[in-house]
């Protein structure tokens, strides 16, 4: 990654009162997200600590309702409240910590600082206005330019974020464009105010495999050339290799393991990120039935005691049951883990998915 | 699906075929040039947009259709049938029913336009509040358009326009902004439900969790987001309502308590015409008058019926 192409990093606006700390864009410590429901209260994140550096992509795996989402929603601040409530922990960014800002600082953070990019490109654009009115809308609010400017600035951000003939299309409406092309225009208002940090939940669910490339590869490339801090929430495993620099996987609110992208892929060091791994189809298993991980995630209303994944757990003990939860604790130089039973997970997996021995694969499940 | 936070995640999105319109020769289609087209296409639109134009005309500039002063009686010739002076007849004071009935044209249209536009500002206002902000306010509000909302229409005119009656002699406008004032009190709170049902229909669209991720405040949430998003169905009940009031007018006029001389009320000529003898004596008298305003009240509903056609084909 070379700094060198405006030679401080993103274009920050002169009165931009944000600089990150020693490269660190956001910081998040110990937090807690609860959804007071009439079933009851649902602890959708507990204690999930986690920091972002200046052009770093964050991977946040997981499966459906393991927080990924709830954690996005909390940084951004568009958590529905009630019933979400944030009931414990810090969201530092660039040092400040964002839950003590009141609701008018928190909107100047949000799109200019922190912007977001949803899942379905679709249903993320206003059907009643053309997709450059919408782009141009985020210019002319809050950057105060002229309707003549916006436009202009919205034309250079279609055809940057590579969407042929733009200036034809800038008058276009959200469903003349294919699945695609509206992400490429959700993205292209997310960066429009060259924001330092982009969420992007689960952009490519939505759209199918060679678009899923595309999209991948343009976010990397913004992400390189402005040098933003990338979080990239998916339950798609696939998507993530090429893109990340650091993995974090979630369960039932919890960060499970944490790892840089490569040791992750060679040796999984939590059953649970083993067990998604395993679910991959891969070439060298043909014939094979895929191995899945048996069982559903725990309703967050009623976590189970102990490790919440113990009842799925091939290598749950009694005191996975009983004790609590195991802390995510550094179990190789930049990688960490909750489980108690990390270095038999470890062995096992490297093992395993070393590719050289094709044949243990079965004794997972 | 147990994310918890109520965000759509809609695990297969639309995916449209593969190709893409061309784009540049292909005009600008929004929602509203879609609804337009199809509007254009509907024969009961533009019969009742020609009626409704006529209507306007007429309560506009009464004196392009009649040249005789509506407040001109002549005893002399009272009760006569429609005839080559008098085409639609003369009245039992002896005006003139043609002029009688291009001149009511105003104040009926005047109450169906102004109550219109009043209970579509409060409605939407009071929706859009309670539906978006929810809480105690929505709890609030909503309440209140309870308590209104439980007195029928016609009950709460006939007592409200029994309680401030105008003073003697009070012109058109003043007398048409009292009615007015009675309906939309009691009118809002039908438009206001709709409009929070639309709303909070709206409100869990990612487009407006979308536009609040990248910073947009409130009342540009609202404005740019919600409510063009949620206007569709007040638009269609807002026009069907039009010709109701009028309709209410009329009925109050005729029970006496509506508007009264010296204004001109299609209502009031009903009323004077119904009375015992006449109807037998001067059926013309209450024909015409009865005729304009159930035309005016077809046209807006018929309008009304087209317009929600063309924005929901699904209700159709």
């Amino acid at each position: 990654m070379s700094e060198t192409l405006q030679g401080a990093g993103r274009p920050v606006p002169a009165e931009s009162s944000w600089t990150p700390v020693d490269g660190r864009l956001l910081d998040v410590e110990d937090l807690f997200v609860e959804f007071r429901t009439r079933d009851g209260v649902a602890k959708a994140i507990n204690g999930v600590s986690f920091s972002l550096d200046e052009g770093e992509t964050l991977a946040v795996l997981g499966e459906s309702g393991s927080g990924k989402s709830v954690t996005a929603q909390a940084i951004m601040g568009i958590l529905d409240s009630p019933p979400g409530f944030i009931t414990g922990g810090r969201i530092r960014y660039c040092g400040t910590d964002l839950l003590g800002l009141t609701e008018k600082q928190r909107r100047e953070v949000r799109g200019p600082e922190i912007s977001m990019i949803f899942q379905d490109a679709l249903s993320s654009l206003n059907p009643v206005f053309p997709v450059g009115w919408q782009i141009a809308e985020m210019l002319r609010v809050h950057r105060g330019a002229n309707r003549s400017d916006a436009r202009e600035g919205a034309i250079r951000l279609m055809e940057r974020v590579n969407i042929p003939a733009a200036r034809q299309r800038v008058n276009a409406f959200p469903h003349q464009f294919s699945g695609g092309m509206r992400q490429r225009i959700m993205i292209a208002m997310a960066i429009a105010l060259d924001p330092a940090v982009l969420i992007a939940d689960e952009p490519t669910t939505a759209l199918d495999v060679t678009v899923q490339a595309q999209i991948m590869a343009l976010l990397a490339e913004l992400q390189e050339e402005r040098r933003m801090g990338l979080i990239l929430i998916t339950h798609d495993l696939g998507v993530v290799a090429d893109v990340a620099d650091r993995i974090a996987v979630m369960y039932a609110g919890r960060l499970v393991e944490t790892a840089d992208v490569h040791p992750i892929y060679a040796a999984p060091a939590h059953p649970y990120t083993k067990g998604l791994l395993a679910s991959i189809p891969r070439l060298d298993q043909k014939g094979q039935e895929l191995s899945a991980i048996g069982g559903l995630p725990p309703n967050l209303t009623r976590i189970p005691p102990g490790c919440p994944f113990n009842p799925r757990c091939p290598y749950a003990q009694d005191v996975c049951r009983h004790d609590p939860p195991p802390p995510l604790i550094e179990v190789r130089p930049g990688r960490r883990s909750a489980c108690h039973f990390t270095d038999r997970v470890l062995a096992d997996s490297e093992v395993e998915f070393d590719h050289t021995h094709p044949g243990a694969q079965e004794e997972g499940r | 699906m147990t994310d918890p936070a109520g965000i759509a995640v809609s695990e297969f999105g639309t995916q449209p075929a593969g190709e893409e319109r061309s784009a540049g020769q292909d005009q600008v289609r929004s929602l509203w040039s879609d609804a337009w087209d199809s509007l254009r296409r509907n024969p009961l639109f533009w019969v009742s947009s020609a009626l409704i134009l006529v209507f306007l005309l007429m309560a506009a500039a009464p004196q392009l259709f009649t040249s005789a002063d509506p407040f001109y009686g002549d005893l002399a010739v009272a009760r006569q049938p429609p005839s080559a002076e008098h085409v639609f007849g003369t009245s039992s004071q002896g005006y003139d029913v043609y002029a009688r009935v291009v001149y009511g044209a105003r104040a009926s249209i005047m109450v169906g336009l102004l109550t219109t536009v009043g209970t579509v500002v409060v409605g939407s206002v009071v929706g859009l509040v309670s539906g978006f902000y929810g809480g105690w306010l929505d709890a609030l509000l909503s309440r209140i358009g309870e308590v209104f909302f439980a007195i029928p229409l016609l009950l709460a005119g006939i007592l409200a326009a029994y309680l401030f009656q105008p003073g003697p002699g009070s012109g058109l406008v003043s007398q048409v902004l009292r009615v007015v004032a009675v309906l939309v009190v009691f009118g809002w709170p039908s438009l206001a439900r709709l409009m929070r049902g639309s709303v909070l229909q709206v409100k869990p669209n990612d487009y407006v969790n979308a536009a609040r991720a990248l910073g947009a405040s409130a009342p540009r949430l609202i404005v740019r987001h919600i409510l063009p998003n949620a206007v569709a169905p007040m638009i269609v009940v807002a026009t069907i309502n039009l010709g109701t009031y009028i309709a209410v007018e009329a009925t109050l006029a005729f029970l006496g308590i509506g508007l009264r001389d010296p204004a001109i009320s299609w209502g009031n000529d009903i009323s004077i015409a119904s009375s015992i003898g006449l109807v037998r004596a001067a059926p013309h008298m209450l024909l015409f008058p009865s005729l304009f305003l159930s035309l005016t009240v077809l046209a807006f509903i018929m309008l009304g019926d087209a317009v929600r056609d063309a924005i929901d084909p699904k209700l159709r």
